[in-house]
C-alpha cells in the first residue's frame, strides 16, 4: 500500500451550477485535491443511481454529486429530483456496506468556486481517514 | 424421437416445480411433446443417467434456483454439457432471487447465525474408516449465468404459466428466439395493470405506506394509494397477479431490456413520486420506505452492480 492512500472520486456534476464553480476555481487558481474525476451531466437530476453503483463497483472510493441550490435549478426542479434519489440511495449503500461518507450530494452555484475546494478537500480528508474500500469480491463462484 | 428436456433445481424453495405442475393439462400437451430425461423432484433419475448421455443430447434443460454452494456448480456445469439449451427458470436462476440476499453476508456469519456454537457443517468428515462429504457453502449467492453460459430467461417468482407455455412453444418451433432473451414482453408491468387508468398524470406522495397498514382501495392504483408498488420498473408479463390480489407488485420479473441494475431503476421510480417541495421533508417522506435493499433489490441482488455487500470484518481482514 502506498504510504498516503489516495482515494479515487467520481464527481458528478451539473452543467449549469457546480461545473461552472469548479471552472471558476480554476481559472481563479484555487488549488483542490486532484482526487476528483469530473463527469459534467446537465443536471443532478440526471444523475441515475445506475451511474453511481457503477462507480462504485468500478472501484470508485466515492462519489459526489454537485447540482444547483434548491429553487435555482435550471430546469426547475432537477436537483429536488436528485435529492429525492439522494436519500434512498444513500440507505441503501449504507446497508451495502458503503460507508456514508463516500457518497454526498452538494448544492454549489456557479459563484462558488472557493466551494468546491472546501468540499472536495473534506471530502479527500475524510476518505483518507476511512481507508480503502472493502474489496467487493464480485463472482467469486464462477 | 422427441426432443429431451431436463428440469433441475438449486437454491430456490421449489415454487418453481410447483410452476410446471401447475401447467394443468398444458402439463400433458408438454409431456407427450417432449421425453423427459432428468427431473430429481418428480422422476427417479440418477446423476450416473446423466453422466452417461452424449455432451449436447438434450435440447433444453430448465434449470431454476440460484448457485450458492459446490453440488449445484458441479450439477449445473453437467447440465450445460449435456443440453444444447440452457433455460434459467424463474428470477433466482435469472437474477439471484430472494436467496441472493445472503449476499448481505457472507457463509461464515450466515453458520454463526444458524448454528451458534454448535458443529458447523465440516465439507469433509471422516469417521470410522469411512469418508463423507458435504457440499461447500460459498460466500456469495449467484444468478446461474455467472456460472454457466445461459440461453434464455423465464422470469419471475414463479414464472406464470402463460410465459411458460409460451417459453415451451416457442423452444419446439421452427425459429428459436434470439440468444439471451428474455421469455417475456419488454415493456412496464404498468402498461399492462388494470388498474392503470386511476394512475393520476402527477403522483406526490407524502408518506409510503407498507401493505398491512392500509386497506387498499380494490379499484385505485396501489401506488397512487402509499404502497410501494414496483411496476413502474418490472417487465410485465405476469398479468398483474399481485395487484388483482390488492398487493403491491414486488418486482419479480425483473428488469426490462433497457436498465442493468434492477433495484437502482426500481429505486429511482420509487423516489420520482415522493412529494419534493420542502427539502428538509425529502428524508422524512424517504424513511417510510423500509429496508432499501429488501424492497428494491428483492430479487436481485446478485446481479446488479455491486453484486455483494461490503462487509466490515474483510476490512479486518484485508488489513485496510
Amino acid at each position: 500500500m502506498p504510504e498516503t492512500f489516495e482515494p479515487k472520486i467520481v464527481a458528478f456534476f451539473c452543467n449549469w451550477c457546480t461545473y461552472l464553480a469548479a471552472d471558476l476555481a480554476g481559472t481563479s487558481r484555487i488549488k483542490y485535491a486532484p482526487n476528483v474525476r469530473t463527469v459534467r451531466v446537465m443536471c443532478s437530476g440526471r444523475v441515475d443511481p445506475q451511474f453511481v453503483l457503477e462507480a462504485f463497483a468500478n472501484g470508485a472510493d466515492g462519489v459526489l454529486i454537485g447540482g444547483c441550490h434548491p429553487g435555482d435549478c435550471h430546469y426547475q426542479e432537477g436537483n429536488y429530483k436528485a435529492l429525492r434519489r439522494y436519500e434512498l440511495l444513500r440507505r441503501m449503500l449504507n446497508q451495502m456496506g458503503i460507508e456514508k461518507e463516500r457518497f454526498r450530494l452538494e448544492w454549489i452555484s456557479a459563484a462558488e468556486g472557493e466551494r468546491v475546494k472546501a468540499v472536495v478537500d473534506d471530502m479527500v480528508e475524510k476518505l483518507r481517514a476511512l481507508g480503502p474500500r472493502v474489496p467487493v469480491r464480485r463472482r467469486e463462484v464462477a | 424421437m422427441k426432443p429431451k428436456v431436463a428440469f433441475y433445481w438449486c437454491a430456490s424453495c421449489g415454487g418453481c416445480e410447483e410452476a410446471v405442475v401447475d401447467l394443468d393439462e398444458a402439463l400433458l400437451d408438454v409431456a407427450n411433446a417432449v421425453e423427459i430425461v432428468f427431473w430429481p423432484v418428480a422422476l427417479d433419475f440418477k446423476v450416473k443417467d446423466l453422466q452417461a448421455m452424449p455432451d449436447g443430447s438434450i435440447l433444453a434443460s430448465f434449470i431454476n434456483g440460484a448457485v450458492r454452494n459446490s453440488d449445484q456448480r458441479e450439477m449445473v456445469e453437467l447440465l450445460r454439457a449435456k443440453s444444447r439449451v440452457v433455460v434459467a427458470f424463474g428470477v433466482c436462476a435469472q437474477l439471484g432471487g430472494i436467496p441472493g440476499l445472503a449476499n448481505l453476508s457472507d457463509a461464515k456469519s450466515i453458520f454463526a447465525e444458524v448454528y451458534r456454537d454448535g458443529v458447523l457443517p465440516q465439507t469433509l468428515h471422516h469417521d470410522n474408516g469411512h469418508t463423507l462429504t458435504l457440499p461447500e457453502l460459498f460466500d456469495t449467492v449467484a444468478a446461474l449465468d455467472a456460472v454457466i453460459p445461459v440461453d434464455y430467461y423465464l422470469p419471475g417468482c414463479p414464472p406464470t404459466p402463460n410465459i411458460i407455455r409460451d417459453a415451451v412453444t416457442a423452444l419446439l418451433g421452427a425459429e428459436l428466439p434470439p440468444k439471451g432473451a428474455v421469455l417475456a414482453p419488454d415493456k412496464a408491468l404498468c402498461e399492462q395493470c388494470p388498474r392503470k387508468d386511476s394512475r393520476p398524470e402527477k403522483l406526490l406522495l407524502k408518506e409510503f405506506k407498507r401493505p398491512h397498514q392500509i386497506l387498499p382501495d380494490l379499484e385505485k392504483c396501489l401506488l397512487a394509494q402509499g404502497l410501494v408498488c414496483l411496476g413502474p420498473a418490472t417487465r410485465a408479463g405476469c398479468e398483474a397477479r399481485c395487484i388483482r390480489g390488492n398487493m403491491p407488485c414486488t418486482g419479480c420479473f425483473g428488469p426490462t431490456s433497457r436498465v442493468r441494475d434492477f433495484g437502482a431503476k426500481a429505486l429511482s421510480a420509487i423516489a420520482s413520486v415522493a412529494e419534493c417541495t420542502e427539502e428538509s421533508a425529502v428524508a422524512e417522506v424517504m424513511s417510510s420506505v423500509p429496508d432499501p435493499v429488501g424492497t428494491f433489490y428483492r430479487y436481485s441482488l446478485p446481479s446488479s452492480l455491486l453484486n455483494k455487500a461490503s462487509l466490515s470484518h474483510d476490512r479486518q481482514g484485508a488489513g485496510g
